[in-house]
């Protein structure tokens, strides 16, 4: 539960210290506002808001959900590593071949992104594409790892090693999927218009939810080689 | 008191400010089922989670007749005894308490209260709440499935969960678990909408510190939910897959009814972790939104602002954040290393004194208030006699050594209810008396609600408050019968009788309570926009109920929600969308004596 | 007005209530007065905040109601006030917290000197081990468990062949000595817990968890199982008997080593056919039973069950109430086996009868029936097979009739409440819910369409036969270790 629990209370640490800071020294009952400070306040008040647009904390707040997830599943498998019954699971060649891919769709989406800003659309398209096509690839050769593994003896209730592995890389995978969703509907707009301001938004967020899923996958893969 | 600074007095009328392009749907099904405006699919989350609460309530007194009148009901046997137990506090919890006070308040009162002309993701909303429908579909399917639903208690406690020997290993327990991680979807979705609206889209000049404590209870209780919520997500999609695919995340070599297993290695205790990690925080997010709304129940009909409203949001955060590390009280005689209740017992009882606080800052609200005993209120004062007891008995099991002869007794079952289904409820109760007229633009009928009042305040506290003194007997929970003990007194008997009584009284009174919803809807007073004189902003609306975009101008913020009864000013609230400049041109009051006392009346 | 009435009423209720309450902590029978001194300190200090704020808040709603010419007070905080209720509160929790975590640190250290008994647990009933004259107790394995060697001892450790082992849910501690159980369970969860010792853990298998206390009264003490085990929880019952050193050093000689239990003799049918005419006059030559006489079918049944039954009507469990007409004629019977060696032949030559089916005589609603069974068939397998890990004898294919009558039994008290029925309790409540004649017929209908049990082999056991399990698994870690993990 360690692991879990230090993830949350950074998580939570961070919560508390911003509610904090906005709440500290203000007593709300004193009228502070003047009525032409509160009319040409922007909607986004800088002491009131976070300056985000609204989506891009959406996509925040639902990071921390997945860490609190991932942190709770990493937390159950050290806790069950330490029983006298673990044994490895090899760790076939396809698995660095997969990571390798990852890393090579962040890079894509990445470039996408840089593009959008840029605004040279040939190059987002181009960033969009590859790198859901590249994580596509991803899923495939995931599914082929699982493959060769089964085939080669290694079910899901074997051991726990096992079953761990088929767990956390399989909820990976269903976020990856999940994000290959939000990525379509960005593929989809980048492809319609010429836009970029516009697009640079969905390009963004899908780049950054990107490199969070191979920040995952480094972790995991890491946890799951040293042991 | 401090100083209310004055500003210029022309009157300056709001400005029009960035408008959201809000979907307006052309369809009947777009307007009706898959409607986006929050304040449908707040309808929509409501009505299914009383819908499901009710079936719930009919399974506690199926429960209770078998208790009160043991082997009298045919229809009622060991088994189904243990589904009716699983499948009512599951439902209770989670499909009803949660999904209401969050599904239900939380969409209809937040883009309301924060000026908001409706959620940041309105599409996204509208799906949560289809989530939320399957995931309570497939809960109810579990009843009808070979095997029946499962009945190894609300806490699903592996190995007995997924092991026979225990109603609905066959397909009860899997659909429990699938709806659970559908439930956990949906809300995710929901959640990040209430977390994303209340920090993005207040209208201007509502900072934080002036948002209303039912905002604030919500908000919080939000943000533990999407922490929370994966701990339980975990530990369903493990034990689906050892009961599916015969892994062993949770369960040890075992032998099942005689027979050895190919389980091994796998730690029940584990489970347990994961679970209350969820659970325990799982109780402050139904308790946080109560805490809020009662608050400003209280104040809007005491005529008083609440009182140490600072304290108030740092004992909502503060209770918050320890909820994630009290967890373990619940497992105090689990087996789990006993060092653990030192820490554990430590950290429940310093929980205890941020709610201590909420609750003096509550009866401090009414000291010195000008206390109007409509229903709202009723209600709100009896949430804080249940509370007090179902807080302080909170202290006996905390405390780790008292739980040893408590732990799995009847006072576990009094206390929980007691700060679960007495007095949240009791809140939920006057919360829909409050905000009723709002949603409707009718007045509930105040004769049916005192009568409802008086029989769910007075009934709920007579069935759970002598049940702790069945639990100090040492009568045991999940029990089917009793037998013959030397320790169980006969007269315990005669008492689980009484109680079983009061909770059918209970029962009937909420038809009033549903009668006067139904009634009041065609032939109540007609309410007008703000018929408590409360400052929030969703008394402010233009029209009652309130149109799709809530406000015809968004409102400017001046002030915070609690200007009940300033000095100086006449009119005994001051909404929160009045400018100084207006209140400047309000009528001044002229106090009865030559200054301003904050004596006894001569 | 009269709510704050009815909330000054409530607080006093409340107070009387607990006043006069009778029901209240059962009278302590061991040492651990300090949680209840505890539980007391508590009371003190929650009633006293109890009546105080509701007392504050009733004064208020009355003190305080709505007056048009008054205003409340303006007083959005105090913040004196709160810093200072903060700081009473919090000396008061701590007071609070304080004893009971010193009372915990007493608990979780249990005596040096305790003596240590092991509880076994498992769906639905409790068995004990002690560690015999050696102190220690043998290695057991979960993997090793069988109707055979139910505790799972490991046969070649030489520490476990002293090992006292109780086949029955009663535990005899002695007074005035410090006791530390060692608690396991076989299957799923369970908890130990006993209301006059104010103690109770739960059992996790896997782990072995324990708690320790020292009886001062002697006498009976109900044992329950507070941790939800599946539809046989609440009949999981047990006894602690408190016995003086001299009774306690007794009833541990008279109960069997697991050298005694291995070293039992088999059984000979050859032998057992001379016991068996005695009994054939009744049960009829192939076992078959004779309704007339009131004789069920033998033949099929569990040998172990057939053993209990036997030993239950020498010692008077069975037959000697005068509402079991029938059963009554059956104590002369069992005398003729004078030994256990007789006992085990006729068993054994009973085991060699053929299991034909019988004729059915009862009929009742099957659906009924059926979902009645729901409930039995946990315990007596769903093809009514039955069990012996859970006590559960066949039904399938026996005399129907007979499973008739001994519900009848069951239910109103004329079997299985006697002090000598080690499991009866489970039955007689279960056969609580059979509350008409009409559910027995019923359910005995559905049974009869069963078809378990017919292929049934080697139910019995007369001894423990030789453990043929391979030990060749990596992890052999006795579980008879006293730290608990996690």
């Amino acid at each position: 539960m360690s692991y879990a629990l230090v993830i949350l209370a950074l998580i939570l640490g961070v919560v508390v210290w911003w509610l904090l800071k906005q709440t500290f020294n203000l007593e709300p009952w004193a009228a502070t506002a003047s009525t032409d400070a509160v009319r040409t306040e922007g909607v986004r008040s800088p002491s009131t808001m976070i300056p985000l647009p609204p989506v891009k904390l959406a996509l925040g707040v639902f990071l921390a959900v997945v860490t609190s997830l991932f942190a709770l599943f990493i937390s159950a498998y050290s806790i069950r590593m330490e029983y006298g019954d673990w044994r490895p699971m090899p760790e076939p060649v396809l698995l660095w071949v997969n990571s390798g891919i990852l890393v090579l769709s962040s890079v894509f989406l990445q470039a996408g992104w840089s593009a959008a800003k840029r605004g040279s659309i040939a190059t987002v398209r181009f960033g969009v594409a590859g790198g859901g096509a590249l994580a596509i690839a991803f899923v495939v050769g995931q599914l082929l790892a699982w493959y060769q593994l089964t085939s080669g003896g290694y079910l899901i209730s074997g051991n726990p090693a096992n079953a761990f592995f088929y767990l956390i890389t399989g909820v990976h995978a269903l976020h990856l999927i999940g994000g290959l969703v939000a990525l379509a509907k960005t593929v989809r707009r980048v492809w319609q218009s010429d836009d970029t301001a516009a697009m640079s938004l969905g390009v963004e967020l899908c780049a950054v939810y990107w490199h969070y899923l191979l920040a995952v996958w480094v972790i995991v893969f890491g946890l799951m080689l040293s042991t | 008191m401090s100083d209310v600074t004055h500003d210029a007095l022309d009157y300056v009328p709001p400005l029009e400010v960035e408008e959201e392009v809000l979907y307006h749907a052309k369809t009947w099904l777009g307007k009706y089922v898959f409607c986006q405006d929050a304040k449908v699919i707040a309808i929509q989350y409501s009505v299914t989670a009383i819908g499901i609460g009710l079936v719930a309530l009919v399974l506690s007194l199926l429960m209770r007749l078998q208790l009160g009148f043991p082997h009298e009901f045919d229809i009622i046997d060991p088994t189904n005894y243990l589904q009716f137990v699983t499948m009512h506090g599951m439902i209770m919890v989670v499909y009803l308490l949660t999904a209401l006070f969050l599904g239900g308040f939380g969409n209809y009162l937040i883009p309301l209260m924060v000026g908001a002309r409706d959620m940041v993701f309105p599409y996204v909303n509208m799906i949560s709440f289809w989530v939320y429908f399957v995931a309570v579909m497939v809960l109810v399917a579990s009843f009808f499935v070979p095997g029946g639903s499962t009945g190894a208690g609300w806490t699903l406690y592996p190995p007995q969960a997924i092991s026979p020997g225990t109603p609905g290993v066959d397909a009860g327990i899997i659909l429990m678990l699938v709806s659970l991680a559908l439930f956990i979807i949906g809300f995710t979705m929901g959640g990040l909408n209430y977390v994303v609206t209340v920090l993005q889209a207040r209208t201007r000049g509502l900072s934080l510190m002036r948002l209303p404590l039912t905002i604030w209870g919500i908000f919080m209780a939000t943000v533990l939910a999407l922490l929370a919520f994966p701990a339980l997500f975990v530990s369903a999609i493990m034990m689906i897959l050892d009961r599916t695919l015969e892994t062993s995340f949770f369960m040890p070599a075992m032998i099942s009814l005689g027979d050895q297993t190919s389980y091994d290695g796998g730690s029940p205790v584990l489970f347990q972790h994961l679970f209350w990690f969820f659970g325990h925080p799982e109780v402050y997010i139904v308790a946080l939104p109560a805490f809020g709304i009662v608050s400003d129940l209280l104040s809007v009909h005491a005529r008083k602002a609440i009182f140490g409203y600072r304290m108030m949001v740092w004992a909502i955060v503060a209770i918050g954040a320890l909820s994630f590390v009290v967890w373990a009280h619940h497992m105090y005689v689990s087996g789990m290393n006993p060092y653990f209740g030192f820490f554990f017992a430590t950290t429940t009882l310093i929980i205890a004194v941020p709610t201590a606080i909420k609750v003096y800052n509550w009866v401090l609200t009414l000291w010195r208030g000008n206390i109007r005993l409509t229903v709202p209120m009723m209600f709100a004062i009896g949430f804080i006699f249940t509370f007090i007891n179902g807080g302080l008995t909170g202290l006996f099991l905390g405390n780790v050594t008292i739980d040893l002869p408590l732990s799995d007794t009847y006072f576990v079952v009094a206390h929980f209810h007691m700060v679960m289904a007495v007095s949240p409820v009791l809140v939920v109760f006057g919360a829909i008396y409050h905000w009723y007229p709002k949603i409707t633009g009718k007045m509930l009928d105040d004769v049916l609600g005192k009568i409802h009042f008086w029989m769910t305040f007075l009934g709920t506290y007579a069935i759970y408050f002598p049940m702790h003194y069945l639990g100090f007997e040492g009568i045991p929970r999940r029990y089917f019968a009793y037998g013959d003990t030397a320790f169980m007194s006969d007269s315990s008997q005669d008492l689980n009788a009484a109680i079983t009584v009061a909770a059918f009284v209970v029962a009937t009174a909420q038809l009033f309570f549903l009668w006067n919803l139904f009634i009041s809807y065609f032939r109540g007073r007609e309410a007008g926009g703000n018929p408590w004189e409360a400052t929030t902003l969703e008394w402010q609306t233009a029209h009652t109920p309130p149109r799709h975009g809530n406000f015809d101008e968004l409102p400017l913020v001046y002030r915070w929600a609690y200007d009940f009864s300033v000095p100086g000013v006449e009119q005994d609230y001051i909404p929160q969308n009045v400018s100084p400049a207006e209140v400047e041109q309000m009528q001044q009051r002229v106090e009865p004596s030559s200054e301003q006392t904050t004596d006894e009346k001569p | 007005m009269i709510l704050a009435v009815a909330l000054i009423v409530l607080t006093a209720g409340s107070v009387l209530f607990h006043l006069i309450s009778p029901w209240y902590l059962t009278p302590l029978a061991s040492n651990w007065s300090s949680i209840d001194a505890t539980l007391g300190l508590t009371f003190w200090v929650t009633g006293t905040v109890f009546v105080l704020v509701n007392g504050f808040m009733a004064w208020a709603v009355i003190k305080y109601r709505y007056d048009k010419n008054r205003r409340a007070e303006y007083q959005p905080e105090n913040t004196k006030l709160e810093l200072w209720l903060t700081g009473v509160t919090s000396v008061g929790v701590a007071a609070l917290l304080t004893p009971g975590l010193f009372v915990w640190a007493e608990f979780v250290t249990p005596p040096e000197d305790a003596h240590e008994v092991e509880v076994v647990s498992q769906q639905w009933h409790w068995s004990f081990r002690y560690p015999g004259e050696d102190g220690e107790f043998g290695a057991i394995e979960s993997r090793y468990v069988s109707e055979e060697n139910p505790f799972g001892m490991e046969r070649e450790d030489p520490l476990g062949q002293d090992d006292v082992l109780v086949f029955s849910p009663t535990l005899h501690i002695p007074l005035d000595k410090p006791i530390k159980t060692n608690l396991r369970s076989k299957d799923v969860l369970h908890d130990f817990a006993v209301a006059q010792f104010r103690v109770k853990m739960d059992m996790v298998p896997g782990l072995v968890t324990y708690l320790w206390f020292t009886p001062t009264k002697t006498g009976e003490y109900e044992i329950l199982c507070e941790e939800l085990c599946g539809v046989g929880h609440h009949t999981m019952r047990g006894m602690v008997v408190v016995d003086t050193q001299e009774d306690f050093d007794a009833w541990l000689d008279a109960q069997p080593t697991y050298a005694e239990v291995l070293a039992k003799p088999v059984g000979d049918a050859a032998l057992g056919q001379a016991q068996y005419a005695v009994c054939a006059a009744c049960h009829g030559s192939q076992g078959e039973g004779n309704p007339v006489l009131h004789s069920p079918k033998l033949a099929g049944q569990g040998g172990w069950y057939l053993r209990r039954q036997i030993e239950y009507f020498k010692n008077g469990a069975r037959g000697s109430h005068p509402d079991d007409e029938f059963g009554k004629q059956m104590a002369p019977m069992v005398a003729t086996l004078v030994n256990d060696a007789a006992v085990e032949n006729v068993i054994a030559y009973i085991q060699t009868l053929p299991d034909n089916p019988t004729e059915h005589t009862v009929t009742g609603d099957l659906e009924n029936g059926a979902d009645i069974y729901v409930t039995c068939g946990a315990c007596h397998g769903w093809g009514g097979e039955g069990r012996y890990a859970v006590n559960a004898s066949r039904l399938a294919g026996m005399s129907d009739w007979y499973l008739v009558t001994q519900l009848k039994n069951f239910r109103k008290g004329a079997r299985g409440v006697h002090d000598n029925d080690k499991y009866g309790v489970q039955m007689a409540m279960m056969a609580a819910i059979l509350r008409s004649d009409a559910r027995i017929d019923d359910v005995v209908a559905y049974i009869n369409t069963l078809s378990g049990g017919q292929a049934q082999a080697n139910s019995n056991s007369a001894a423990p036969v030789t453990v043929t399990s391979t030990t060749t698994s990596a992890s052999n870690e006795p579980q008879a270790t006293v730290a608990s993990r996690e």
